[in-house]
């Protein structure tokens, strides 16, 4: 008898999601879909709005990660308008936008992916939670806890809020920072680094090393990469071109304005996420687990992959290390986890290398804007990665048409395939439990979707 | 005693349930004091049996209940419903829920050619809108009372961490909620001279005001010609002492939906507007008030509203 295994919701994780999976008669699996369950249209309703207004509309596509939104809008609205912000106007947006990675970096691997492991994947799901992690080590929590209020408090004192935040404005900043409002970051990034190093060698040394056995297999799949770098080839989050690898390792860079010449979207009618793929391989497109084509992956794994260096001492250093045990590219699944941690650590050493920047308390934090008719790209990579936003304006500068790309979409085929390869592998003969179905999600939670 | 509490998201971007994670070191002696019994983005408890009927939906029993998001497709009503049998005291928690948030803004098309849109961006393959294994969309957004009972509204957008740590610790000790009687100017500490613009200025250049001087020292910013809708908005986002992005320098776009659930923000702030004197005809994409609060039929397709007059 065929029976359909169905996981509902997906769990610690952002979206609305479920799996199904679909056995044979000897209980093997058949099939497998991750099915993205809503869908929102913002690229309907934006449209006849006045762009600058956008940037805070748009906001709303994602609460963890607002300020990508937040920020990958008010470029593309720059674009249209054909304005660039002043070096005091970007250096503030970018301190943002890094220091935005930063709690969410702490948010996923302490709050939603920790608990597999700490509290191990076969723990009762009653357990295994942030909860469980309070009651089994109460010092970590609390000073995760504490860590992650500090990241948020820090943005919110300085940028009036956190989570679908104003202060990115088409030009440039909405306010200048203080000598005083500085100072106050510099001490907090300090405690925050402090925090990541030791969230580094925990993480490695107390968690995913005891995962050894799973770390480079569960959910493993062969793909390319996409992530952003400078010039130098070093790994860049707010800025910079797009890095377009394949799984032999060889790759090709192009300015974020040619994005439409290298990615297409696929859609599954089982689906409301759509599945961008490299349609510059000319290769087509494949989720296939043996031959997959046109298949590349973002977010961490991604951008530690595709990057000839990072451009910070200790998150470098990490790298290195990284790469000796891995290669590159690295395909293990899990080992998101990993280069979540050293990213955190960039990502601090990063906000204070902004700090140190004089630049960055001075007053011409914004050029004057005149609406009006354009076309304009905007990008930034987002904790899920890459992420793009196209529009057209129209003579009053409202928007006329809107395409957005956004990080986690670039994931969804390659999830689709991990939860099958993972499936595959673990379920046998119809026989499952309840941890083989967590640790399917845990392919899945590996990409932060 | 022990306090059963349950959390779902419809409609909604998480940011709800990220505000209630930084509600920082306090959380974790609220979640001591709660038994967390279903909440998808921080515990592994499933709807039903994995080899079970697909659309059996069961939530387990609860004192509380929070709710973010509103309703947009068949999915999220079920999950509505079974919250609100589960549930003894249902929040709506967020403007999604209380009033259908940004979500709502679609209302302002048919929602087939909302989802055709999406599926013809540029570089989307020529496809039919997916159809197999994914809710049907209704025909708008909802906010949850217009689908469901609601025991408390807490709006915001997110409502701020102390506002939620506050209602959580007021259930635990058995006491009820104050409602916000605020609005967002209540809570404002800018200057008002009593003279302002005679027209209404995109926000395309910053507002005046000394950096080094407090919000105080600033003069309002819809006497400087901002549209700022903090007259029709509910306080609340105020914790730091003035409004949240009256902090960062930036107009109040009215995320926390009208002081009084049942007010129109558009036709209060219209009305506020010819009272001083503004020329509110100056004013791009009206209903843009309303992007908040878009549910319970404020914001509708133009063609519907057409064939109506
Ligand atoms: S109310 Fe705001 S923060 Fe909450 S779910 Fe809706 S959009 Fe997100
Ligand atoms: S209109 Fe805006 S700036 Fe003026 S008092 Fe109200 S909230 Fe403050
Ligand atoms: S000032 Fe207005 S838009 Fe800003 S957070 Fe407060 S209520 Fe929301």
């Amino acid at each position: 008898m065929n029976t359909t295994i169905s996981i509902e919701p997906l769990t610690r994780i952002e979206g609305h999601a479920r799996i199904s999976i679909d056995l044979d008669e000897a209980g093997n699996v058949a099939d497998s879909r991750l099915h993205i369950l809503s869908l929102r249209g913002f690229e309907q309703f934006i449209c006849g709005r006045p762009a600058e207004e956008i940037p805070r509309i748009v906001t709303r596509i994602c609460g963890i990660c607002p300020w990508m939104h937040h920020l990958a809008s008010v470029k593309a609205v720059d674009a249209c308008f054909g304005v660039k912000p002043p070096p005091t106007g970007a250096l503030l947006r970018e301190l943002c936008q890094v220091m935005a990675h930063i709690n969410d970096k702490i948010l996923h691997f302490f709050f939603l992916a920790a608990p597999d492991f700490i509290l191990g994947p076969d723990a009762d799901y009653s357990v295994r939670s942030i909860m469980g992690i309070v009651r089994a080590d109460p010092e970590l929590a609390n000073r995760v806890a504490a860590m992650r209020k500090l990241g948020q408090q820090l943005l919110e004192e300085f940028a009036g809020r956190a989570i679908h935040p104003v202060a990115g404005v088409s030009g440039g900043f909405s306010k200048p920072m203080t000598k005083e409002e500085r100072q106050r970051l510099q001490q907090g990034c300090r405690t925050l680094l402090e925090f990541a190093v030791f969230a580094l060698t925990y993480g490695r040394d107390e968690v995913l090393n005891k995962y050894q056995n799973i770390l480079q297999t569960l959910g493993r799949i062969e793909t390319g990469f996409l992530g952003t770098v400078d010039t130098n080839g070093a790994m860049r989050l707010y800025d910079g071109d797009l890095r377009l690898m394949k799984a032999d390792g060889s790759f090709t860079d192009f300015a974020p304005e040619q994005y439409k010449e290298h990615i297409k979207e696929h859609v599954e009618n089982w689906s409301y996420g759509k599945m961008p793929w490299a349609d510059s391989w000319q290769e087509g497109f494949s989720m296939d687990l043996d031959r997959p084509r046109g298949i590349y992956r973002t977010n961490t794994l991604a951008r530690i992959n595709i990057c000839d260096h990072i451009s910070t001492p200790i998150a470098q250093e990490a790298l290195e290390e990284f790469r000796d045990l891995f290669g590159r590219p690295a395909q293990g699944t899990l080992l998101y986890h990993w280069a979540r941690l050293i990213e955190l650590v960039y990502t601090c050493e990063r906000s204070l290398e902004l700090l140190a920047d004089d630049r960055i308390t001075g007053d011409m934090i914004r050029h004057n804007v005149q609406p009006g008719a354009g076309r304009g790209v905007g990008h930034v990579e987002a904790p899920r990665g890459t992420l793009i936003h196209e529009y057209t304006t129209d003579e009053n500068g409202c928007i006329t048409s809107a395409n957005m790309i956004v990080g986690t979409t670039h994931n969804l085929a390659p999830m689709n395939m991990s939860v099958r390869q993972a499936a595959t592998d673990l379920i046998k003969n119809g026989h499952y439990d309840e941890g083989i179905l967590n640790r399917i999600e845990m392919a899945v939670r590996a990409y932060d979707p | 005693m022990n306090i059963r509490l349950a959390a779902e998201s419809l409609h909604s971007c998480s940011g709800c349930e990220i505000s209630l994670l930084n509600i920082g070191e306090a959380l974790i002696p609220l979640l001591n004091r709660l038994q967390l019994v279903h909440l998808p983005l921080l515990m592994d408890h499933k709807y039903s049996d994995p080899a079970g009927s697909e659309t059996e939906i069961s939530i387990p029993k609860a004192e509380i209940g929070l709710v973010s998001g509103g309703v947009a497709n068949t999915h999220q009503l079920q999950v509505l419903e079974a919250m609100r049998k589960s549930c003894t005291t249902l929040v709506a928690l967020g403007t999604c829920g209380t009033h259908g948030g940004i979500p709502a803004m679609i209302n302002e098309w048919p929602m087939a050619d909302a989802l055709q849109t999406v599926f013809s961006t540029v570089t989307t393959e020529p496809v039919d809108v997916p159809n197999q294994d994914t809710p049907p969309m209704l025909d708008r957004v909802y906010s949850l009372d217009e689908k469901t009972d609601v025991d408390i509204f807490l709006p915001g957008c997110p409502p701020d961490p102390t506002i939620i740590a506050r209602v959580l610790e007021d259930f635990l000790d058995g006491l009820t909620p104050e409602p916000v009687t605020k609005s967002v100017c209540d809570t404002c500490p800018t200057r008002r001279t009593g003279k302002s613009e005679r027209k209404l200025l995109r926000f395309t250049a910053n507002a005046r005001f000394d950096s080094n001087e407090s919000t105080a020292s600033m003069q309002c910013l819809l006497e400087q010609g901002f549209l700022c809708m903090g007259p029709v908005t509910a306080g609340g986002c105020g914790h730091q002492g003035e409004p949240a992005c009256i902090r960062a320098r930036v107009p109040c776009r009215g995320c926390y939906g009208p002081v009084r659930h049942q007010d129109n923000q558009m036709l209060g702030m219209l009305n506020g507007l010819v009272s001083q004197g503004i020329d509110f005809k100056t004013i791009i994409d009206r209903k843009s008030m309303l992007r908040f609060s878009g549910a319970h039929g404020r914001l509708r397709p133009l063609k519907e509203k057409k064939r109506a007059s």
